[in-house]
């Protein structure tokens, strides 16, 4: 057993950080906010040379041939880089939807439960849907998260990788907002001292890497074993860890972090969107509910028959 | 990322499992929890037998007597104990788990030989004496003083919250032996034998209502020169020596023992129909991903200590932040499970309960190990 990240990975993780530190900056970012458009058709072709949506396809299918850790690992970056667009359904398609994989084509999915359903005007096809369907657009929360109103299923084959990317994304925004933090608390000046030598605000920053830190490990040990109950409390935790550490987030960064040119609010309003995608907090805590009564029940040796109740609840 | 075990680790589970099964229901009762001298003799009992069947002192340096088994090994270890309701490491903590693992990497090669076997064949306890009164989260402001006379420092001072003390064969000390220095130059680090004149126990009660620790008054008890581990005035370093293993796996097998007990919870919740309220039931899934996740997160520090050689690093102080509020946060849905039953004291989870309130406090309390998380890891500026 070794948890650590290999060479590999760890060379994989840096190389997609500097990728998208040069293509997606902090520049890129404020720029796309202020134009309204999400999805950049050039930018998302070279996610797509770049393995971004065919990494876990096979090789011999034209893609890289990696797993979920790796894929992981990317996300994490493109959540700390707060890259716009449909980028877990898009990789989900890949194999699956024609030009997903190279990323010719924009692929978004029925994840946010039914009512609403994000990037559909910008999107060439639905995971699973047959056709583009109708949809009224809605003002959304989030600048760089279009949202339509409309209906459709979200294929089940792909909750949980879906669920589980999503978390890494959460992870990655959290971890940032953690720097984010740190960097602002180091330099703001009140009462003559740097606002991080205050224990207020440096209790604030250590809840939010304790969190992220939790949210890391059980993301990395749900991409490694893809147990559904590990991906579940995954995406719960890195939910948790993206929308708290926003909002504490803000809070270090006092009147400026309510403001619309600090980044903490489209940190916070992604976040809120991402929680609400393939798993939302209700559904993680009722499925993990259901296999500690299935766990509970076998340590006992109960030979009680099979828990109907629970497999109810985690379809709720 | 690798959370699979190789032959070697699933062979030696296999056999402590076998082990386990077999020694187990040999054991004695289990003493009352305020009867002190049956615990003691009970949990050297259970560490005698540990030594006799090899597995004592497991994670320990072999020049150390130990078996200078893979951090893997020793978390495999935690992990079987716990699952099969083995006795848990009681009076032997600080020997095993604090005294011990410093004396092995600091101490001389007579201090090894004459203090780590007895610990590891269960056949001397010792105690912690750390804290005073004056002296608790700011550790480096205590006063107990040590002055030279002759080949024996004379400790005059008092410490408090010392776990054991009442049983003790030694105490681990820390004294100030250069009053003049600065806080953190002028402290050593001293085996008391418990013994010795001068040295007065009281024990205290706590509000889990049993006596766990005590009261330590020292009125000029004379400790040899030859019991200082370290050089005089480096204690503090040595401390954190000491601590590091404290903070870093020391509650390892209590995660393990609190994804138990929330197997028993959700049964209860069943049995008496609490498990119908969805809100205790969202609740008791969240501790089970939040367990889930701290397991996990315990693999990849032992991971990391794996890395770097054998001592655990400051992750350990995410681990514990987190850690010490999921417990309590446990014990408290524990008592939304039992409702009215939980303000009775014969119930295991009240008393559990009671003592978890010390996690937030012991081993460092959660502000300070915040301002640790803040100032080291986060590299935010020191200040009030």
């Amino acid at each position: 057993m070794d948890f650590r990240l290999t060479e590999d990975q760890r060379d994989l993780r840096a190389g997609v950080r500097e990728l998208l530190a040069g293509r997606y900056g902090r520049e890129a970012l404020r720029e796309s906010v202020a134009s309204g458009a999400a999805v950049d058709r050039r930018l998302w072709r070279e996610l797509g040379e770049a393995g971004f949506f065919s990494l876990r396809l096979p090789e011999s299918e034209g893609g890289v041939g990696l797993g979920l850790p790796e894929a992981v690992l990317v996300f994490e970056e493109a959540g700390r880089a707060l890259l716009p667009g449909p980028l877990v359904a898009t990789h989900l398609a890949a194999g699956v939807v024609p030009g997903a994989a190279t990323g010719s084509a924009v692929v978004t999915a029925f994840d946010l439960g039914g009512p609403l359903v994000a990037h559909l005007g910008e999107a060439d096809a639905v995971l699973g849907a047959e056709g583009m369907p109708p949809g009224e657009p809605v003002r959304s929360v989030d600048p760089l998260t279009p949202l339509w109103r409309s209906s459709g299923v979200l294929p089940p084959e792909h909750r949980e990788a879906g669920a589980l990317l999503t978390a890494a994304l959460q992870l990655g925004s959290a971890l940032r907002t953690v720097e984010l933090a740190v960097r602002y608390a180091g330099e703001r000046e009140q009462f003559g001292q740097p606002i991080g030598g205050f224990q207020a605000v440096k209790h604030l920053c250590a809840r939010m890497l304790v969190r992220a830190e939790v949210a890391r490990t059980a993301v990395y040990a749900a991409a490694v074993t893809g147990d559904a109950a590990e991906i579940a409390a995954a995406k719960l935790l890195a939910d948790e860890a993206a929308v708290r550490g926003a909002r504490d987030c803000l809070q270090v960064h006092g009147g400026m972090g309510f403001t619309w040119e600090a980044d903490v609010h489209l940190h916070l309003k992604r976040a809120w969107v991402r929680a609400e995608q393939w798993h939302t907090a209700r559904e993680a805590e009722e499925l993990l509910a259901a296999r500690l009564g299935t766990e509970a029940e076998a340590e006992a040796g109960a030979d009680a028959e099979p828990d109907a109740e629970s497999e109810v609840a985690v379809m709720g | 990322m690798d959370l699979s075990h190789t032959e070697e680790e699933q062979d030696f589970r296999a056999r402590l499992r076998a082990w386990l099964a077999k020694v187990l229901p040999e054991l004695p009762a289990k003493p009352s929890p305020d009867d002190w001298p049956g615990r003691r003799a009970y949990d050297l009992g259970w560490q005698r037998r540990l030594y006799d069947a090899g597995y004592a002192g497991l994670h320990w340096p072999l020049d150390a007597g130990g078996r200078g088994a893979t951090p893997t090994q020793h978390l495999i270890f935690l992990e079987e104990t716990e699952r099969a309701g083995a006795p848990y490491v009681g009076a032997n903590f600080v020997g095993l788990l604090h005294a011990g693992p410093t004396i092995a990497a600091e101490g001389t090669a007579g201090q090894r030989a004459r203090w780590l076997p007895p610990v590891l064949r269960g056949e001397e306890v010792w105690c912690q004496g750390f804290s005073e009164p004056g002296a608790g989260s700011d550790l480096a402001a205590l006063r107990t003083r040590a002055v030279r006379d002759g080949d024996a420092y004379v400790v005059t001072g008092s410490k408090i919250w010392t776990s054991h003390a009442e049983v003790a064969d030694w105490c681990e000390l820390l004294v100030r032996t250069d009053p003049a220095a600065p806080k953190h130059k002028g402290i050593s680090w001293l085996a008391m034998p418990m013994d010795a004149p001068g040295v007065t126990v009281r024990p205290l009660r706590t509000l889990a209502g049993s006596a766990e620790f005590a009261e330590v008054f020292l009125d000029e008890v004379r400790v040899p020169v030859a019991n200082r581990v370290g050089a005089e005035n480096d204690g503090w370093r040595v401390t954190m020596v000491t601590l590091s293993f404290e903070r870093g796996t020391a509650f390892v097998g209590e995660v393990v023992a609190c994804r138990r007990t929330l197997g028993a919870l959700a049964r209860a919740a069943r049995a008496n129909g609490r498990w119908d309220d969805p809100v205790l039931r969202r609740r008791l899934g969240r501790l089970y991903g939040e367990f889930g996740a701290l397991w996990r997160l315990t693999q990849w520090n032992v991971s990391e200590a794996q890395g770097s050689g054998g001592v655990p690093g400051i992750g350990g102080s995410v681990f514990k932040l987190a850690y010490s509020h999921a417990r309590q946060e446990l014990y408290d849905a524990a008592a939304e499970v039992l409702g009215a039953g939980a303000l009775s004291l014969e119930e295991e989870w009240t008393a559990e309960r009671l003592s978890s309130l010390s996690y937030t406090i012991a081993a460092g309390t959660s502000q300070i190990q915040r301002n640790i998380v803040a100032e080291r890891i986060l590299g935010l500026p020191k200040g009030r």
